[in-house]
């Protein structure tokens, strides 16, 4: 079974978002999304200062198998992204939920965290 | 004599599920459809040792263990244990064995003598490739080939109509023959252990047959990974153990199982080519590069040896190029290839990410006159030259 904390909330698309305080969550994509990715091998990650829509494509997350779209799962400005993943992609599927985060980002007024899914709604999409 | 009506000559490749004509197919589902496929007598091994299960070619097979790239390494660096039973198996026996298939293939079988493998293309009139093969030669006991999964049934079909009127005997064989292959430096180490046939003096494209580990094998000094080590044919119901004794002999030589994804990646870092992939029935092996397995000039001629004499010359013929970019964006197979004006002028055949190099590695197929130009692909946006090498892209250690 794959690992699904419950501090952070998920997108069906699989990205998680954990709030981080004053408006700022951080984004990666969930155990069971690098699991069924395998080794990821490259990526590719939004410019600090752009500005997502939720839903918006934000990158790519590749692997041996295939390469898949990121959905941002809130929308926001993008303040920081994760630069350490450009020499070590593999970190993601090593720890999806701590070192391998992907973006934080700067979410605008009326943020949407309230609709994704707890780790429980999660637990039971991907179950 | 061959005899195309015979259904006990297709045995091997028929599916044991009744009720698909589409083993391949997965209507189902990920999941749900999976029990359709044919499963080789390692599925439950493979399951137990946490296998990730994929349909390949009709088949159940592990994709993956725990990393692709993991697998990948360890059979460079120490050793990799690989199920390939899949693969398909057939006898070839009789008086005119060996000019029905000189006549055959394009590679010489007259060079061959008891004991040595040799491979080669199997190609149409056309020069398009039916298979590519590995023929031994068992002396008394005739020719035993090996061939792709993907093209037993086709394979089987081809070979029986080339061999209409001639005295010989084709049986498939893949049914009761399980196969596994033990590639990396530290292969010979591992079953010298296990097996009483002197290894040391078993050269590259050599084979004995003995046991290893009491079970009856094959023993042939051969591989798709470019690293020294060994493939064994046994029988299927010996499977089970001889994996499970093997992967506890290894162990101490750092011994991995590795799956299907790894055995790809490794062939392409060596340059070797897949069929459907740098070979196919469009693509021939002269265009791929494979002109020494091609004998023009051998005894009685072949299937497709007018054609391939023609492409040899031709200034409009294709050609498989080898490429890294220098980049961790992998180049997938499809992607178009562009020339310095950007046309598209050709096609990606193969690509993954080197785990040795750290960089993307792939085949294209091109014109010839644009094989020394300047190609590029585009990957969302951003365009990528292809740096044109001649593999393998890493040092070799196979044995001599």
């Amino acid at each position: 079974m794959s690992n699904i904390p419950a501090d952070r909330h998920y997108a069906k698309s699989h990205e998680w978002v954990k709030d981080a305080g004053d408006g700022v969550v951080e984004v990666g994509i969930s155990d069971y999304a690098q699991d069924s990715l395998g080794d990821i091998t490259y990526v590719q990650l939004s410019n600090v200062g752009d500005t997502l829509e939720s839903g918006e494509v934000f990158g790519v997350v590749e692997s041996v198998k295939a390469a898949s779209d990121l959905y941002a799962p809130v929308g926001g400005e993008v303040i920081e992204v994760n630069e350490a993943l450009d020499g070590a992609p593999e970190t993601v599927n090593q720890d999806p939920y701590g070192d391998g985060w992907i973006m934080k980002v700067r979410m605008s007024a009326g943020g949407e965290v309230a609709g994704l899914m707890d780790a429980g709604a999660y637990g039971a999409e991907t179950a | 004599m061959a005899n195309a009506e015979n259904p006990e000559l297709l045995r091997g490749a028929r599916p044991k599920v009744e009720g698909s004509d589409l083993p391949g197919k997965d209507p189902a589902g990920l999941l749900g459809g999976m029990s359709e496929l044919l499963r080789t007598s390692l599925y439950a091994f493979h399951v137990a040792h946490g296998g990730r299960m994929v349909d390949f070619a009709g088949w159940h097979m592990p994709v993956q263990y725990k990393s692709i790239l993991e697998e990948h390494k360890a059979v460079r660096t120490a050793a990799g244990l690989f199920d390939v039973s899949h693969m398909g198996e057939v006898e070839v026996t009789g008086p005119g064995a060996l000019a029905f298939l000189n006549s055959l293939v394009t590679n010489d079988v007259s060079k061959l003598y008891p004991g040595r493998v040799l491979y080669s293309p199997m190609c149409r009139p056309d020069g398009g490739v039916v298979d590519d093969l590995l023929i031994y030669d068992r002396g008394e006991d005739g020719y035993f080939l090996c061939i792709n999964a993907s093209n037993v049934a086709v394979d089987l079909q081809w070979m029986q109509e080339q061999a209409k009127g001639r005295d010989v005997t084709i049986t498939a064989r893949s049914e009761d023959y399980a196969l596994v292959a033990l590639q990396g430096p530290r292969a010979q180490e591992i079953l010298q252990g296990m097996t009483g046939a002197k290894l040391g003096v078993l050269t590259y494209y050599h084979f004995q047959e003995g046991t290893v580990a009491g079970v009856q094998c094959i023993i042939s000094r051969t591989g798709y990974t470019g690293e020294d080590g060994f493939e064994l044919y046994h029988a299927a119901a010996d499977a089970p153990e001889l994996a499970e004794v093997l992967m506890a002999q290894g162990a101490a030589y750092g011994l991995q199982l590795a799956g299907l994804g790894a055995r790809d990646s490794l062939r392409l870092e060596a340059g070797y080519p897949l069929h459907g992939h740098e070979i196919d029935a469009t693509i021939s092996p002269i265009a791929a590069g494979l002109g020494w397995t091609v004998k023009l000039k051998k005894e009685g001629g072949f299937t497709g040896a007018e054609t391939l004499a023609e492409e040899k010359v031709s200034e409009a013929r294709k050609v498989v190029v080898f490429f890294r970019t220098g980049d961790r964006r992998i180049v997938r197979a499809g992607s178009e290839v562009l020339n310095a004006q950007g046309d598209v002028v050709g096609r990606v055949l193969s690509g993954t990410l080197s785990p040795m190099l750290g960089e993307a590695i792939g085949s294209a197929l091109v014109p010839w006159t644009e094989s020394t130009g300047a190609l590029h692909v585009d990957i969302r946006g951003t365009s990528f030259a292809l740096h044109l090498v001649k593999p393998p892209f890493v040092e070799l250690k196979k044995s001599s």
